[in-house]
């Protein structure tokens, strides 16, 4: 399986110029191979958001490489990495950051506005087929500020997909919902992994569903301290 | 439509008593605007015109003191083809004379006017109380002071005496130009009277015109004193016979620049502070957009947008509501005679200019939150969740 993302000698130190820096993440190498589900597991402070976050260009290591379809993001332009994730990540995060302004079927649209290509029937049938997977084809008018927490999600995540990224990144995506949807969720996130072989990493402090990923990375201390793979 | 714009639309349309507020701190400012403005401007027209408005803007007379200009006809085709300013060029004959009425003597102003071209300039028929204008040769027109004081009626025959030489005229009606000076020192006649008088039918003592732009007189002036430089004659003007006047103006229109610069301030803090804080409101939705990947210059736009939004309306309502200001002032604020005490002046290039400023001000204002919002990055989002 050829090699989606890959990290190389990482660091990360948090307040460099200050006299008190804190480094969260030590020379890290890390690859995830393409259509894999991948979780990453460990404690608050442990630097897996971190991790998470360089992976998706959000962040910028202090030092290392980041390679995404084998291409170096390190010295990427930022317009060129707004491209990038806009193109090939789709994220997920805990507090789903939906526009609350936007309906739902609108939300799973904005990615696709984003890249400024024109709106034509296939992709709004395509936003509508997504709505549909996570089931919410009833309430796809809906404003997302009227939605429940579950719906949100579940409208990030048909929003994560919109592009046909190759890579989604998600952040605790079902932190702050109840089991029975984080269950739902998770079913979901496979069954896409499963019909678009999207390559998923996803941080998740429910060991249970950590445990039904391909591949655990457990991070401990800016370090990695298991890796283990199904 | 466009993303940023779009957004930008919702951003203000989900915050409705907000964006409202702001758009009625905007509306405000531009209806101060275009209410001081209008009402200042209407002041100063109504001014200006109530000075020299029946009256010569430009008079050219001769440089030696009381000589006639000769060959008048010439002189005014010739000014008359150098400049299109010109509205109304009227030759007049003025001369010194003394009315003898029994044993009352009154010294008079006879001035002749060709008086279908004067009438331009002063308005003469409307402003005849009683009787007609003279027509014929020796007939007379005078003040409404003079027939009170020396007791005439239409018809009646009175003596001038013009430097010693008697003359019998008409007396064919009154004039009031509610000017006393004038009702008690005036009398009219046909140019042909007074020309017979001096015994010289191609002289006058001046010509004296009206211009269309009457803040051109001095200028025009000096251009015709130039072309006018070879013969012996000169110009007058109701500038520099105004200076105080002019002065005024002046005075009057920089206190009002002033009013309106720093209500056009006061709405740009205004609106800055209020786009800033909507920045910090919506930073989690800027923050996603830009997990997604729309561009710094992209995700500025929503508020250089919202500014272009907020200015398009406060500038529609501020107008509206000046307008509103200006008729229930012009409608309630009444002299007892019952015409405004001050006329209503609606320039519409200026209204155009204070909502084209109002506009540009929003997006002055909304500049630094564009700033703000282009330089926001997802992490700092993201942690301040």
């Amino acid at each position: 399986m050829p090699k989606i993302i890959e990290l190389k000698n990482i660091n990360k130190t948090y307040g460099e110029k200050t006299p008190n820096p804190t480094q969260v993440i030590f020379d890290l190498n890390l690859s995830f191979e393409a259509s894999t589900f991948n979780s990453i597991i460990g404690q608050s402070g442990s630097g897996k958001s971190t991790l998470l976050n360089i992976l998706g260009t959000l962040d910028k290591a202090s030092s290392g490489e980041v390679y995404i379809n084998n291409v170096s993001t390190q010295k990427m332009s930022k317009n060129n990495l707004s491209k990038l994730r806009n193109e090939s990540i789709g994220f997920i995060f805990q507090f789903h950051y939906l526009l609350p302004e936007f309906t739902a079927l609108e939300n799973v649209l904005l990615p696709y506005r984003i890249s400024k290509k024109p709106i034509t029937k296939e992709v709004t049938d395509r936003a509508l087929e997504l709505l549909d997977i996570v089931g919410l084809t009833k309430v796809k008018d809906n404003l997302a500020m009227n939605m429940s927490g579950g719906q949100q999600q579940r409208v990030a995540i048909a929003r994560s997909l919109i592009n046909n990224p190759k890579i989604i990144l998600a952040d605790e995506p079902t932190g702050n919902l109840d089991s029975d949807t984080t269950e739902q969720v998770y079913d979901l996130l496979r069954k896409i992994n499963k019909t678009y072989k999207t390559t998923f990493i996803i941080i998740t402090h429910d060991r249970h569903i950590a445990e039904k990923a391909d591949r655990i990375i457990e991070i401990k201390d800016g370090r990695i301290n298991l890796d283990i793979t199904n | 439509m466009k993303l940023a714009l779009q957004i930008a639309w919702r951003f203000l349309s989900s915050a409705k008593r907000q964006t409202l507020v702001i758009i009625l701190g905007i509306a405000v400012g531009v209806s101060v605007q275009v209410f001081i403005g209008s009402l200042i401007s209407g002041l100063q027209t109504s001014l200006v015109d109530s000075t020299i408005g029946s009256s010569s803007h430009i008079t050219v007379v001769s440089e030696d003191n009381n000589a006639y200009i000769d060959d008048y006809l010439t002189t005014m085709d010739q000014l008359v083809a150098e400049s299109d300013q010109i509205e109304v060029v009227s030759p007049v004959v003025n001369m010194g004379g003394i009315l003898e009425k029994g044993t009352q003597k009154n010294e008079i102003l006879f001035r002749g006017f060709d008086l279908d071209k004067a009438n331009e300039i002063y308005g003469f028929d409307l402003k005849v109380s009683e009787g007609n204008l003279p027509v014929n040769l020796n007939e007379i027109l005078l003040g409404q002071t003079l027939k009170d004081e020396l007791d005439l009626t239409p018809g009646d025959q009175i003596d001038i005496d013009i430097l010693g030489n008697i003359r019998t005229l008409t007396v064919v009606g009154f004039f009031d130009f509610n000017v006393s000076v004038i009702n008690s020192t005036w009398g009219i006649g046909t140019l042909a009277t007074l020309q017979d008088i001096i015994g010289d039918t191609n002289a006058v003592s001046a010509i004296e015109m009206q211009i269309k732009k009457v803040f051109d007189a001095e200028a025009l002036a000096l251009s015709f004193d130039q072309s006018l430089s070879a013969s012996n004659l000169k110009t007058e003007n109701w500038m520099s016979q105004n200076q105080e006047l002019l002065s005024g103006l002046q005075g009057q229109s920089s206190s009002s620049l002033l009013i309106q610069v720093f209500v056009i301030i006061s709405v740009v803090l205004g609106i800055s502070s209020v786009l800033a804080i909507t920045v910090m409101q919506k930073s989690k939705q800027i923050g996603i957009l830009k997990a997604m990947g729309i561009l710094d210059q992209d995700a500025s736009k929503v508020f250089l947008f919202e500014g272009f939004i907020l200015g398009i309306f406060g500038a529609i309502g501020g107008v509206l509501l000046g307008l509103g200001l200006l008729y229930s002032f012009t409608t309630f604020a009444l002299n007892p005679d019952g015409t405004p005490v001050v006329p209503l002046n609606i320039e519409f290039g200026f209204i155009a200019l204070s909502a084209m400023i109002a506009l540009i001000a929003s997006m002055l204002a909304s500049l630094i939150p564009a700033i703000k919002s282009s330089k926001m990055t997802v992490i700092e989002v993201i942690r301040n969740a």
